[in-house]
């Protein structure tokens, strides 16, 4: 029977980490020094494509101070985070793809003189003509545009193509046809902490490095193919992450270089990127143009929906493959749609990568989607509200693309933030200048299928029990503020009926911890707590016992609370969870278990089924208040109201601040956020100044709605909360600027120009390309493998 | 020809940049430093007395993260040099605790949860400090206000805004 | 992590040895103050200097005294934070002390002064970079190069002055006093400037602010200031009105004074909107047009935050809204598109 009363459970407790991280007791990555280190330094391509005749680095190698200087030859293996686009290089070894690219790199004595030595190293390159935009890599024809050669169609990194359902025939049951474009515009994780990783090699030929990661198993794999090392001879260490959002989940060069440098010189090597660096390497949100065509019924149900989105992804693959799908995949768990056809490409562009960003993939369809449905509502007279009401997805459902649908709590979203915002009394009757929003969403709580396809468990937890009734959890996860690593203790003290103070939490040393795939895709409560208990379940089969026999009373009647194993019946009758440990120990030996988590298998397995799996859908729904004055278009946000379906709050103080954090980061985008570049493929403003964050002025109240659906795949119930909230706030607070003055602003940021236009009718509409798309993979539910595409 | 009169100092530090003693004083404490006259407070604080509490975001001043405290004042280190810091009481994030008791603040941005990757804390932290010292019970708006200096990428600010407050009031746990 | 390069660390035992020293270094010297600016630029290369002659810790440069003979004494090493909370500025120029209370953040006005901000060196998207990106970009004639690369055609620097404090001492008639190697001079503040991102300064480099002084007549004005940029904090002013107006008993405009920063290179003075203002009594309509007049003379280019063509229109609603304000005038919404239509 599952457990509806819980001890540690959604209770609002103090992080693990929360004091040392109060008390500057908390070491990040930049924190470490080692006796003997050498300092590092990137030499970066000023051009954004090039060809690179030479490179001389003698004159810097002969610097008093410097101990390595090393070019692409010395890595010429290739890597990359998806097994299918292994396309970057540590150093680029023939071409650069982007400004910022680098090409060396050196290990000297202080980092002044590291940066010192890079002036000292001479690369001739051959310009090449740089392409910039989603239109100059679909119009590429010369080879010299081309930027990757592995890939069929010069810069087509990927293009997909589904048709689920009839959609010919959905369109023609529909009354009315909508047909809208969007843009996205990219943006960047901007984490305070900038990227750092440490590399020791020796003294028995084995390397350690310590990285601000938040996949340390994916790059212990990259480390290992890169530097031709077994991965047995490595140990990854992921310091805690200073803020991540995505950003710091692909192996990176700087970190292949400082494991190559600490080879080359047998001594410790640091790196610290600098913040203009950091947006360099971005692997942030791609730019994304979006076609949307969707047929309703004239009481505002769906009928059929055809989707297209072309995705500029940078220099390099990064997550890409996963993105182009994601950017398709989810439309469909929101609400009932009974046709639906995908299409979308991913292009090379002569920028930084783009990757994975808070969302992934989705935060642009979803703006698309909502800010779309607003439109329908107005346009069929129905509330917008109500439109979306009338056809939520069912729980234990399965969606027209297969994805499979467990607990949804998507009405009570709905309508807990309605109340609370007291939408019905403000929809259309604020005063001009002021108005509010809705949008909804859902997204995935882990990935169902790993990143390298394999049969191990997606996570894996191991319980030491000391003699005094110490409990160590190991786990490969990483917390990057999180709190994954309260997670642990929460998930084994409520297991055990003890404090969660009393539990040791060990995470993210690969030496030490089993794998956990990483902080991505907001899989780390759910597979990590599922593998905890797992583990805390079978030292429980050999606790209970030796407490019933030392109680003399059957193990039915036992449970674990208090710190103690004692009687459900005469509660007095108990003994102590370290007397037990000890007595268990003295009859089986040394105690410890381990516990493993895979997610479910998913319904459909045509090609490309495997993004959007998930063990299960969180959701969110949320209205936005604000004010825009039309003579200067300067928005003030009054409040936010959020409502998210966490399955269950391990923590409160956990999801609202995973909640809030994303309505924050949701905020920047939408208003004013971008990763832009000049004509030359320079980026425009690689600062913190000009990279416009919000601060505490601009960031409105936020009202946080938990809805707990006891989702049966979570631990103790629990879904994702990390990223899913951002998605609503987005169209939003698009939305409720229509309802202020009576403006769409179909284009991310919303900027105060853009408002001045489009308020003096001068804002051009989206402007999407022609594209051949490949004939679509055909599925519906039931069926079995798909057509198999080539591409 | 125009006069040379140059300062002794200006000859020394012409002969090779020379290192300089620094007397600092930091979280009570006299520390006694020889390093080079270019280093900020910031990479002194880090990289020669090895207080790493104090991080860094950009080293420019446009993001608030190794804010310090120089004679009672919200401060950043990356902006200010290690020889402009001397006869000064300097205060760290690892300064804030008084005999081994966490400061009232740190207290309340744990029972809050107003800590996610915490890299940005220590600077909101001293930053906060500052405000109470000389505004006990500030408003919401005021909180606003003096931390609009210091970015978070995490939390939205808000739980940072309810644990200054907490604090303020008192009501924060041990 | 970025870092100075190394330098000579001067610090000036007075304010005369101070101006003796950048005399004798020469060029390859630059005095510094609060740092806030310089520090920045030195790690980012735009500012090269061998020889750091610090002002920070002059006793000559402190001080706010509101009663000297002629008039408001500010001392140029006062910080930011001291003017933007001193009582009798806040009383008599409110102006100067939102301005001063507008630059960057709060740690940053705790250590940068008053000095520093009226003389901050112009901004440019294409130079206020590291030494890596303008090499990518192509040096510009600021640094290290010889074209512009906002206007390729210019001659000019188009880099933008970007002072809070400096339009707001314009509009009050301030004065600014040197200390040099001939002594004292006074020089309205006015005359201080010019339009060249490169020269905007019209002091010699040996010269060194030692305060400001707001003359008497400027007690009995009304003073505003307003300052447009993205966020509330950190960001420099992309269009910042001063305006100060003396008004009779009956309400007739005497004289008045608007500045424009951030549109130019320099503090640009409208007196084509003062003339209209000044011997009537300011109504709707006048404020209309010298609010019209004053947007006619700003020039934003596309090298700061905001997109250039919004922030020329926003010129007019900002001066608008600034004049209103000193005369007391509620203005009304533009009645623009009506809402969408009601279910």
């Amino acid at each position: 029977m599952r457990k509806k009363a819980f001890s540690v459970i959604g209770k609002p407790l103090r992080k693990v980490d929360a004091m040392a991280k109060c008390t500057g007791d908390t070491r990040y990555a930049d924190d470490i020094e080692l006796p003997r280190m050498l300092y590092a330094k990137l030499l970066r391509s000023p051009y954004p494509h090039a060809r690179i005749r030479s490179i001389h680095t003698e004159r810097a190698a002969q610097l008093e101070g410097v101990s390595a200087v090393i070019t692409g030859k010395d890595l010429p293996e290739k890597f990359g985070i998806m097994p299918s686009t292994q396309d970057e290089e540590a150093l680029a070894v023939e071409k650069v793809r982007y400004v910022g690219d680098p090409v060396a790199a050196v290990a000297a004595s202080s980092e002044a003189l590291a940066e010192q030595a890079l002036t000292l190293i001479d690369v001739d390159y051959e310009i090449l003509k740089p392409v910039l935009s989603i239109e100059e890599a679909l119009a590429s024809k010369e080879e010299s545009e081309r930027i990757h050669s592995w890939n069929r169609r010069a810069n087509i990194q990927k293009a997909v193509s589904f048709e689920f359902g009839d959609v010919v025939v959905g369109f023609a049951r529909a009354d009315e046809i909508f047909e809208d474009t969007f843009f996205f515009q990219g943006n960047t994780h901007l984490p305070m902490e900038q990227y750092c990783a440490m590399a020791q090699y020796g003294p028995q030929d084995k390397l350690t490095l310590w990285s601000s990661t938040q996949t340390p198993h994916y790059l212990h794999r990259a480390l290992s193919k890169v530097l031709g090392l077994p991965m047995s001879r490595i140990r990854v260490i992921a310091t805690p992450v200073g803020g991540g959002f995505g950003g710091k989940s692909d192996p990176f060069s700087h970190e292949i270089c400082v494991a190559k440098l600490a080879m080359i010189t047998g001594r410790p090597v640091k790196i610290t990127l600098t913040r203009e660096e950091s947006f360099y390497v971005h692997r942030g949100r791609h730019p994304v143009k979006m076609w949307v065509k969707t047929g309703v019924k004239k009481d505002g149900t769906l009928q059929a929906m055809h989707f297209r989105s072309f995705l500029d992804g940078g220099g390099y693959s990064s997550y890409g493959l996963a993105t182009v799908y994601y950017t398709g995949a989810l439309q469909t768990v929101t609400y009932k749609l009974p046709a639906y056809k995908f299409e979308g490409v991913r292009l090379f562009t002569n920028k930084p990568p783009c990757g994975p960003k808070r969302g992934h993939g989705t935060p642009q369809p979803r703006f698309a989607l909502e800010v779309q449905l607003d439109k329908i509502a107005e346009k069929l007279g129905i509330d917008p509200i109500d439109l979306r009401l009338k056809q939520l997805v069912d729980p234990n459902s399965i969606t027209v693309n297969g994805l499979r649908i467990s607990t949804t709590g998507l009405r009570e979203c709905i309508e807990k933030v309605a109340a609370r915002a007291d939408w019905k009394k403000k929809f259309h009757q604020l005063p001009y200048g002021r108005g509010i929003g809705f949008a909804a969403s859902s997204y995935i709580s882990g990935a169902g299928l790993p990143i390298y396809r394999n049969e191990m468990p997606h996570s894996g937890v191991q319980i030491r029990l000391d003699r005094g009734g110490g409990i160590t959890v190991f786990c490969g996860s990483i917390d990057i503020g999180q709190g994954s690593d309260s997670i642990l203790a929460y998930a084994v003290a409520e297991e055990f009926g003890i404090d969660p103070a009393d539990i040791r939490v060990v995470t993210a040393d690969t030496d030490l911890t089993p794998v956990d795939l990483g902080s991505y895709s907001s899989r780390v409560t759910v597979m990590t707590g599922n593998a905890a208990i797992q583990a805390c379940g079978k030292l429980k089969e050999i606790l209970l016992p030796v407490a019933g026999e030392a109680l003399e009373l059957p193990v039915d009647d036992l449970e674990m609370a208090e710190g103690q194993l004692r009687s459900r019946s005469y509660p007095k009758r108990a003994i102590s969870f370290a007397e037990c440990v000890e007595k268990a120990e003295g009859k089986f030996g040394t105690l410890g278990a381990t516990g493993s988590y895979s997610p479910p298998k998913h319904p459909a397995n045509f090609k490309g089924s495997g993004v959007g799996p998930t063990p299960s859908y969180s959701y969110t729904t949320s209205i936005v208040e604000l004010s825009c004055d039309p003579e200067t278009a300067d928005i003030k946000l009054h409040k936010i109201w959020i409502a998210h379906d966490c399955g269950r709050a391990f923590n409160p103080l956990l999801v609202e601040g995973q909640v809030e954090g994303s309505v924050y980061m949701a905020l920047g985008e939408v208003l004013m956020e971008e990763q832009v570049f000049r004509k030359s493929g320079l980026h425009k403003y690689p600062s913190i100044l000009e990279y416009k964050s919000p601060t505490t002025l601009e960031t409105p109240p936020i009202e946080t709605i938990l809805v707990e659906t006891d989702d049966p795949e979570g631990p103790f119930g629990a879904k994702e909360a990390g990223q899913g909230p951002l998605l609503p706030v987005i169209p939003a607070v698009a939305n409720a600027l229509y309802d202020a003055i009576g403006v769409r602003i179909d284009e991310i940021p919303i900027t105060p120009d853009k408002i001045l236009r489009a308020l003096e009718g001068r804002l051009k509409s989206v402007s999407v390309p022609w594209f051949d798309f490949p004939p679509p993979i055909k599925w519906q539910p039931g069926d079995g493998v798909g057509v198999q595409q080539k591409s | 020809m125009p006069k040379r009169k140059k300062s002794s100092k200006t000859d020394a530090a012409q002969k090779g940049w020379a290192k300089r003693l620094l007397r600092l004083k930091v979280n009570g404490e006299i520390k006694e430093v020889a390093t080079e006259t270019s280093k900020t407070l910031l990479e002194v604080l880090r990289e020669d007395l090895n207080l790493t509490g104090t991080k860094h975001g950009c080293e420019l001043g446009e993001c608030g993260t190794c804010t310090v405290l120089i004679n009672g004042d919200a401060v950043l280190s990356c902006l200010v040099l290690g020889v402009e810091s001397e006869d000064a009481e300097i205060v760290t994030v690892e300064g804030l605790m008084r005999d081994s008791q966490p400061h009232p603040l740190q207290r309340a941005f744990a029972d809050l949860g107003a800590t996610q990757c915490g890299y940005c804390i220590p600077g909101i932290l001293l930053t906060a400090k500052v405000l109470l010292d000389k505004n006990p019970h500030p408003t919401r708006d005021e909180v606003r206000e003096a931390l609009s200096g210091n970015l978070c990428r995490c939390t939205g600010y808000t739980k940072i805004l309810e644990a200054v407050e907490l604090a303020a009031r008192g009501e924060e746990g041990q | 992590m970025l870092r100075l390069p190394e330098f000579n660390y001067i610090r000036a035992k007075s304010l005369k040895q101070a101006g003796r020293l950048l005399a004798d270094l020469g060029p390859e010297a630059m005095a510094v103050a609060g740092g806030t600016d310089v520090y920045p630029k030195m790690k980012r290369g735009q500012f090269t200097p061998r020889h750091l002659v610090s002002l920070r810790f002059l006793s000559e440069l402190r001080g706010i005294r509101p009663g000297t003979k002629d008039g408001m004494w500010i001392g140029a090493g006062e910080t930011l934070t001291a003017v933007s909370q001193n009582p009798a500025v806040n009383k008599l120029f409110p102006a100067l002390a939102h301005a001063a209370g507008s630059v960057s953040t709060p740690q940053l006005r705790n250590v940068g002064t008053i000095g520093g901000n009226v003389f901050v060196d112009t901004r440019c998207n294409y130079y206020d970079q590291t030494f890596f990106w303008r090499q990518a970009a192509g040096f510009c004639m600021k640094k290290d190069g010889d074209i512009c690369l906002v206007a390729p055609k210019s001659k000019m620097c188009l880099a933008v002055f970007s002072s809070d404090t400096a339009p707001v001492l314009v509009s009050l008639g301030a004065v600014a006093t040197f200390s040099g190697p001939n002594g004292l001079r006074r020089v309205l503040f006015d005359e201080c400037y010019r339009d060249d991102g490169i020269n905007f300064l019209t002091k010699q480099s040996n010269e060194v602010l030692q305060g400001i002084s707001i003359p008497r007549p400027a007690f009995g004005q009304r003073n505003v200031y307003l300052k447009l940029r993205r966020r509330g904090s950190f960001d420099f002013p992309v269009l910042g009105v001063a305006a100060a107006m003396q008004f009779n008993p009956k309400g007739v405009c005497l004289s008045s004074k608007i500045v424009l920063t951030a549109v130019a290179s320099a503090p640009v003075v409208v007196d084509e909107a003062a003339h209209l203002l000044e011997g009537k009594t300011v109504t709707r309509d006048a404020i209309e047009a010298a609010a019209e007049a004053a947007a006619k003379v700003s020039h934003p280019v596309d090298n700061a935050d905001l997109d250039y063509w919004y922030r020329k229109r926003m010129t007019k609603v900002y001066v608008k809204r600034a004049l209103a304000e000193l005369a007391g005038i509620q203005l009304e919404l533009e009645k623009g598109a009506v809402k969408p239509r009601q279910i």
